[in-house]
Parts: structure tokens; sequence; C-alpha cells
């Protein structure tokens, strides 16, 4: 990579409760656009977004070094990465079910900082509609919008966004990769992510992982033009994007992708 | 008919005591996973604390503006020791359950041991204010003043909870950790404050329970906290971990069941039927009355 990297990943380690769940792992994240992290289940990716972001539980070992910039994140407790501009959106979305809407994103303000909810609100308007609401009454989709509303009413340096697709509905897919195309406009994104029709979408770069370890690196495009090698390193093929979510998510189907990449 | 009201009026009494305990417990054992077997000695310190300032501290008494100022420094002192105890014992000691519950029992029994060791191990008269040793009738019941304290106490101090959980920063920030206290620190908020916060909350209740329960009881003795103790676990398993108002319904339930049973059956038998219920409640609905959910 020729320009410096907003974040680089350099030989991390994570074992949690005996088992050596990362082993080396080295990447850096661009400091524009999306950044893909790939894999077959249970290689390590969230175990990795959550290294990043300081939440290894206690009874795992983390080594190797991560850097923001100039910056050390290892060892940092999680809300001091997290005002220093790392955001974070879990996998399965993790919103507060008891509270509401409201208190959901006021809970994401930051002491000394002006929240943008204007910008949420544009982004995702029902939001505002239903603020009262209690958010475990809200639907996947609108959880998945909440989970990423309450990382976006503050400024960021980084976002680390966990499979947000994850269990959508097609057309909330579509609406998922929508925003997270426009965040990332304005801030670089590590996205883990599974559907490759929306990797397809988002990703400027790609790292895969396998047993723990860094199979490989470089353009998405690139990679998801190698059938083979899609196959081998995710166990699925680039073609190989279900229909509903070609057809009904306005996602573009690997074929124009590859035209759009010779192109 | 009087019988009762004394017994629904000494029940609902008795149910204040154990909620003014039970609702910190709740609170810190839902939010920082805490099982805090030490909880029992803030209740005694905050009543020896005012005991010995109702005749030690100047300007404090046993009656009017004095025994105000007498309970005000029980609560300090319970909550100052609350606070002492998690900034030094507890948090080195997040996440590590097993030597958690060593150090809390460890220090439960110390203060018990210590308390004896200062003022002895009989009980010691508690100087109350005259009203308070006077009776209020009602629907033909006389009822002890002191018992209405409490429960007046245990009312404001449930009102004020609700209004702090529902209304503050910090309220939210403990309803959010009640329920996911990892995603609060992944929103970039440092809940080890929130800790420190919840433990001087039930630091500060439990010592008001225990200035109170000098006042209905007329004695102070350095066992009184772990005997209330086991009734507040009780209390805060069928309300729902972390939830005040689950150990509210839970106290009343108790308190009550404990009353009418002791009363109209053998006493003992009522205690009997707690632990009983609290068996019921683990098998039909495990996560209790409430849920893990702090309610506002």
């Amino acid at each position: 990579m020729s320009v410096e990297p907003i974040l680089s990943v350099e030989n991390l380690s994570v074992r949690i409760a005996g088992l050596h769940i990362l082993q080396g792992v080295s990447f850096d994240v661009a400091p524009t656009g999306v950044t893909v992290l790939l894999g077959r289940n249970g290689v390590g990716k969230t175990t990795t977004l959550r290294a990043i972001v300081g939440l290894t539980p206690r009874n795992g070992e983390v080594r190797g070094t991560i850097r923001m910039g100039a910056q050390s994140l290892l060892a940092r407790p999680t809300h001091r990465l997290v005002r220093g501009g790392l955001g974070y959106v879990p996998e399965d979305r993790c919103v507060f079910a008891g509270l509401t809407v409201a208190e959901n994103l006021r809970l994401a303000e930051r002491r000394g900082t002006t929240p943008a909810y204007d910008k949420v609100f544009a982004l995702f308007p029902e939001l505002d509609r239903r603020g009262r609401q209690r958010a475990g009454s809200l639907s996947g989709g609108q959880q998945q919008m909440l989970a990423i509303g309450r990382v976006l009413l503050n400024d960021n340096r980084l976002l680390l966004v966990d499979e947000p697709t994850k269990g959508l509905a097609p057309k909330v897919v579509t609406e998922v990769a929508e925003v997270l195309e426009r965040v990332a406009e304005s801030v670089p994104v590590l996205l883990v992510e599974q559907n490759l029709a929306v990797v397809r979408r988002l990703a400027k770069d790609a790292v895969v992982l396998s047993a723990g370890r860094v199979a490989w690196t470089g353009n998405a495009q690139d990679l998801l033009l190698e059938t083979a090698l899609t196959k081998s390193l995710l166990g699925v093929g680039s073609g190989e994007v279900p229909a509903s979510a070609r057809s009904e998510s306005g996602l573009r189907a690997p074929q124009s992708r590859a035209k759009d990449g010779a192109a | 008919m009087n019988t009762v009201i004394l017994l629904t009026l000494t029940g609902l009494g008795l149910a204040a005591l154990y909620f003014l305990v039970a609702s910190g417990l709740s609170l810190v054992f839902g939010l920082a996973d805490v099982l805090n077997f030490a909880h029992g000695l803030f209740l005694g310190v905050g009543a020896y604390a005012t005991w010995w300032a109702a005749g030690n501290l100047p300007g404090a008494g046993p009656d009017g503006f004095g025994f105000v100022l007498a309970v005000a420094f029980g609560v300090l002192a319970g909550t100052v020791v609350a606070v002492l105890v998690e900034l030094v014992l507890i948090r080195p000691l997040y996440s590590r359950t097993i030597e958690q519950v060593l150090v809390t029992v460890g220090l439960s029994l110390a203060g018990v041991a210590l308390l004896q060791a200062t003022w002895g191990a009989d009980a010691r008269p508690f100087d109350r204010p005259a009203w308070t040793r006077e009776v209020t009738s009602i629907l033909g019941a006389k009822v002890s003043n002191a018992l209405l304290l409490l429960i007046i106490a245990a009312v404001l101090v449930l009102g004020g909870l609700l209004a702090f959980l529902r209304f503050t920063r910090y309220g939210l920030v403990i309803r959010a950790g009640v329920e996911n206290r990892e995603m609060v620190t992944a929103l970039g908020i440092d809940v080890r404050k929130a800790f420190t916060l919840v433990f001087a909350i039930g630091g500060a209740a439990a010592a008001l329970a225990g200035a109170l329960g000098g006042v209905y009881f007329g004695t102070v003795s350095p066992g009184q906290g772990g005997s209330l103790l086991i009734f507040a676990f009780i209390v805060v398993v069928i309300g729902g971990m972390g939830s005040v108002v689950g150990s509210a319904y839970a106290a009343v339930v108790v308190g009550l069941l404990q009353q009418f049973v002791n009363y109209y059956g053998t006493t003992g038998l009522g205690d009997l039927c707690v632990v009983g219920l609290l068996a019921v409640v683990l098998l039909l609905r495990p996560q209790g009355l409430a849920g893990k959910v702090a309610t506002a």
C-alpha cells in the first residue's frame, strides 16, 4: 500500500481459553474507502475486530502491534479507543433492547462534541420517527440502522463494522449497503462481511483470513474475479450470490461487476 | 380485621427493610456482575455510625434535626465504605467471580468482627426520637411510627432511584450497562465510573436501612446486616437481577408472606415459605419477576 494506512495490524496473535485463534495476523487498512475482512466461519474475523477495539475477553491474551496513525491501540481501554475515533458496530447489532431508540442514540453522545443527529436522521429517517419505541421491538433491519446510527452520531477516524447485513432481508441489505457506501466516502471502514454482493459493491481492498492467518490480501475486485481463488479461500465462488440478493437488493450481479472491473 | 391490617403494615415494614438492602445489591449484581456478600456490612456501618453520631457527633442527637444529622452521617459512612470497597477490593477483581466471592465473604466476616471488637458482641440500645416509639391508629390497628417511617423512606428511595435511572445520564448508562456492559464501553463510556456509582447508591440505601432498622428494632448489633442480607439476596433473585422495580415487588411479596405465615402458622414457617417461593421462582422463572433489565 503506497499511502499511509489508517490502521496497521502487525503479527496480531490472540489466544482465548487456550485456543490460538489468531496466529500472527498482519494487514493494513487504507485511509479511504472500505477494506473488507473475509474468511470462512470461525477463522477469526470477529476476533480481529474485537482485538482492535480492545474487547478481547479477560481470559484472552493479545500480542502483536495495532496502530492507528502513530498511536498504539493495544492495551488501551475500549472507551478511550472509541473516544479517540474508533467506531465499532458489533455483530448482531447489540442495541439496548430495554431502552428506546432515542435513549440508545443519547447513550452514544460524547461529552464535548455536538452529536450529528441531522446526519443520522438523514440516513435513517425511521429512527427519528421511532424515537420513543423500545429498541427491542424494532425489526432486525431497524436495529441494524440504530446500531450504525449510534456510531455515526460522532466523528470517527475509522469504523469497524461486523457483518452488518447478517440475517437481513434483501431489501434491507441494499439499504445498509447504500448507507455504508455513503459513510465510506467520508470515513474509512474495516468491514467484516459474508455477502459477496455487498463486498463487490463496497470493498476496495480485501484481507482474507484462513485458520487464524492472513491467506490473501489485495484488491477486493481482483479477488472476486478469481472464482477458483474465492472458492478455495471462502468456500464459495464469487458468482454464488443468492438470487434474492441480486434481484431484490439491486446489488450488482457478479458478471456486471466483472465487466466494470475489466473496464 | 385489625390483625390483618397490622400484619400487612408490619410485612410492608419488613419489605421496606429488604428493599433498601436489595435495591443496591440488585443494581450492583445487574451492572457489575458482582455478588457482594459484604453488602450487609454497609448496613452495619450505617447502623453503628448513626448510633455513634447520635451520641457523639456535635449537633447530632436522638431527636429532631439532630437525629436527621445522625442518620445523614450514618448514610454517608455507609456510602464511603461502599465506595472504598469497590475501588480498593472489587475493581481489581472484575470478571474474577470466585475471587470476588472470597473477598466479599471475607470482608463481611471481618467487618462483623471489627464491629464486635469495637463495640462488643451484644446489641446496643439505639437512641431514637420519642415519636418513633409511639403508635398511629390506622383503620383501628395501632401501628408503630418507626414502621411507618421505614415504609415512607423505602417509597421515597424507590421513587428517587426510578427518577435517577429514568432521567439522568448516569441512570441511562446503568440501565444500558445492566443489559450489555461491553456495548456501553464500545460506545466510549467508562463503565467503571457507573460501577462505583452503583456501589455508592447501594451503600447509601443499605446504610439507611441500618439506621432506620435501628429505629425500628430499638437496638443495633454486629450481626444485623448479615441476617437481613440473606433475605435481601432472596428478594434480588425473585425480583430479577438489576431490576429496582422487581426488587420492590419481591420485597413486598417476601415481607407479607413471612409475616402472615409466621402469624397464622408457626414462627419460622414464614422463612421456610420464602425459601420455597425462591425455589419455585428459580424453577419457573429463573430470570426473576422482572428479568435482567434496570427498569426505570
